[in-house]
């Protein structure tokens, strides 16, 4: 409120302009309040209800029989390692390549081209990704699988990582580049060995970025891989997935079941949240350092 | 673009061996790179082509009448899909107009109020909202939000608004002025807005940052209050960014699948009452998909599918446009309008910006 004061310069205002003022800049901090209760609201709760769903079963048991007590959801966690380990292994080397066509030979149209699809996929809803993908694979495979799954999260990751590691290998120096080159390195090699390397933390984080929208993602992994109840180790098989059994349990009727969702929802936004504060204070770090 | 020295023909040296020999791994790494980077662009196409082709029995079938039937019957086989439309529409609608005023708050009181120790952590929460699963907004809603509307929100707008004429059709509530739990078009709405204000915020945030600082030491200097300033200096020039982010939100709670599936409440009804069940494109598609073993039911949630991104794309393109206006506008250049367009790719796609967070000195 001292900036309030500040901004208007005393005794040369009326009233009204003064009160107006007054009233928008309380008007903007209600905006900010209003905006943030729900962000504590949400991490509160599944604190709250998630801690009391933990327990040693939650995480080294499968699910019971509907209805009894106890259980866990251990092939949640497998098959949501599996999968999005699978789209880890697709999406990194597609979108890291992909950048470096567009920083490092991007000046043709095609490159433009390529900027505006990968914009697009960014914003193309992510269920679309899962139809698709259920067009494609599933229904052609005859079978929902953790590939099925993987391959809808690579939709995903793909434009993201492109996009995320092109800014970071555009922030390394020209000089860094100029001198390999006049050294006789050929430029795949300069590339390879001086500005990857280079901008290494920055493309670690795009990854970051990606598993951690990747990992979160309900729709498309329900159109693919559908959700197991049993552990599912075979790539080809119906895998489970955390967001999907939390999805699956929240609307049950059953309150037992409810609350693994939440005690999912609080493993969930523990790793999702630390992968975005991560990736977020790293890619501070960078810019400070290269600014 | 560094390219190598064209070789005289017939040399044959050590050296110009190597060079040759090492131009031909550097042409390879190029096309390498290019095929894959171009395979994003084929994967677009693939993707339009599967939802065009797995839908085309749809397509043909119903013609126009598939968005303007009512009745969606699996059983018997009628596919009308204007409640998801109907639904998808109003959900989003109410989305952008309880989020865009305070993101547009929540974006002037960091840029162009708060300075101190506030901002900074601010800034990261709001981002964080945007990282958090859809399926816990979904979660949270259905379990804490939805009680809370059915108990005290809803009944409190329908004695209230619901008595004004005119709109207050929209807050009556349906059947005889009971609640009906378990969700409904207006708390669909409400989680909508909480998932989209971080976008609209961030690229509110870009647009307003590139308003150039004169505009504003002018107005404060001919004695303009801060109200004054941001209403007479700035919102002139963010305006049509600040609607291109209106339409990136507006995109996002269009797709957005499992927290409505959770809360809409799932009913086909269409009327005027926001406190009615209703259904959503991307609901639909979720909760059918495995019972879609017939042809035509399949080739109909692929036409929704495919409805779904030609709109999501239409938005995405004009966002882009909008936001590089206002960079024009104030004539920052073509290379900052394609920034602020950039930013609100990444941060739409990517959860949280990599963009630069500190901006206006």
């Amino acid at each position: 409120m001292i900036a309030v004061e500040r901004s208007v310069p005393p005794r040369t205002l009326s009233t009204r302009r003064r009160v107006k003022d007054r009233a928008f800049t309380v008007g903007l901090w209600v905006a900010g309040v209003l905006a943030l209760i729900p962000l504590f609201a949400i991490v509160g709760y599944t604190l709250v209800r998630g801690l009391s769903a933990l327990n040693v079963a939650f995480f080294t048991q499968t699910p019971t029989v509907p209805g009894l007590p106890g259980g866990g959801i251990k092939q949640s966690f497998i098959g949501t390692a599996i999968i999005v380990g699978m789209a880890i292994l697709f999406a990194v080397p597609l979108g890291i390549l992909t950048a470096i066509y567009l920083s490092e030979y991007g000046n043709t149209r095609l490159a433009g081209a390529v900027r505006f699809v990968a914009e697009i996929l960014l914003s193309t809803p992510s269920i679309v990704a899962g139809a698709f993908i259920w067009a494609l694979v599933v229904v052609r495979m005859g079978s929902f699988s953790a590939v099925a799954g993987a391959i809808a999260l690579t939709v995903l990751m793909w434009p993201i990582i492109a996009r995320a590691t092109e800014e970071v290998l555009r922030l390394v120096s020209t000089e860094l580049r100029e001198g390999a080159l006049a050294l006789g390195v050929p430029r795949w090699k300069m590339i390879l060995r001086i500005v990857v390397p280079t901008a290494g933390a920055g493309i670690f984080t795009a990854v970051m970025l990606a598993v951690a929208r990747g990992l979160g993602e309900t729709a498309p992994i329900l159109l693919t891989a559908l959700g197991n109840d049993f552990v599912n180790t075979n790539p080809l098989q119906p895998t489970d997935a955390v967001p999907l059994r939390i999805y699956n349990y929240a609307q049950s009727a059953i309150i037992s079941l409810n609350s693994l969702a939440w005690g999912g929802a609080l493993i969930l936004l523990l790793v999702v949240l630390s992968l975005s504060i991560t990736a977020r204070v790293l890619s501070d770090r960078q810019q400070r350092r290269t600014r | 673009m560094a390219q190598a020295a064209p070789l005289p023909p017939g040399a044959t040296t050590v050296g110009s061996r190597r060079r040759s020999s090492s131009r031909a791994a550097d042409s390879s790494f190029r096309w390498g790179t290019l095929v894959i980077a171009f395979g994003l662009i084929a994967l677009l196409g693939l993707l339009l082509w599967v939802l065009l082709a797995g839908g085309w029995e749809s397509i043909t079938k119903f013609g126009f009448s598939f968005v303007t039937g009512r009745d969606w019957n699996p059983v018997t086989q009628a596919f009308g899909a204007l409640p998801f439309i109907f639904g998808t529409i109003v959900t989003s609608v109410i989305a952008i107009v309880l989020a865009v005023p305070v993101s547009v708050g929540l974006a002037l009181l960091l840029n162009e109020v708060e300075s101190g120790w506030l901002r900074n952590p601010m800034a990261v929460f709001v981002d964080l909202l945007a990282a958090i699963p859809s399926v816990i907004y979904g979660l949270w809603a259905l379990f804490i939000l939805v009680p809370i509307f059915d108990k005290y929100v809803e009944p409190f707008l329908a004695h209230t608004i619901g008595h004004v004429p005119v709109i207050g059709a929209l807050f009556q509530i349906p059947g005889g002025g009971k609640v009906v739990t378990g969700g409904n078009l207006f708390v669909a709405g409400v989680v909508l807005a909480i998932m989209v204000i971080p976008i609209v915020t961030a690229v509110t945030r870009e647009v307003i940052a590139i308003v150039p600082h004169d505009l504003r030491e002018a107005a404060k200097g001919l004695g303009a209050t801060r109200y004054e300033t941001i209403r007479m200096a700035v919102l002139p020039y963010a305006r049509s960014g600040i609607v291109g982010a209106t339409m990136l939100g507006l995109g996002r709670a269009l797709g957005e699948t499992i927290a409505v599936a959770l809360v809409v409440g799932n009913g086909l009804g269409i009327g005027a009452s926001l406190f009615r069940a209703g259904y959503t494109i991307p609901a639909v598609i979720a909760n059918e998909f495995r019972e879609a073993t017939l042809g035509v039911h399949r080739a109909a949630l692929l036409e929704l599918a495919l409805i779904l991104v030609v709109i999501s794309l239409i938005m995405a393109a004009l966002s882009r446009l909008l936001v590089g206006r206002t960079a024009a506008l104030v004539g920052s250049g073509p290379a900052s309008a394609i920034e602020a367009g950039e930013a609100a790719g990444i941060v739409y796609g990517a959860n949280v910006g990599l963009g630069p967070e500190e901006d206006s000195p």
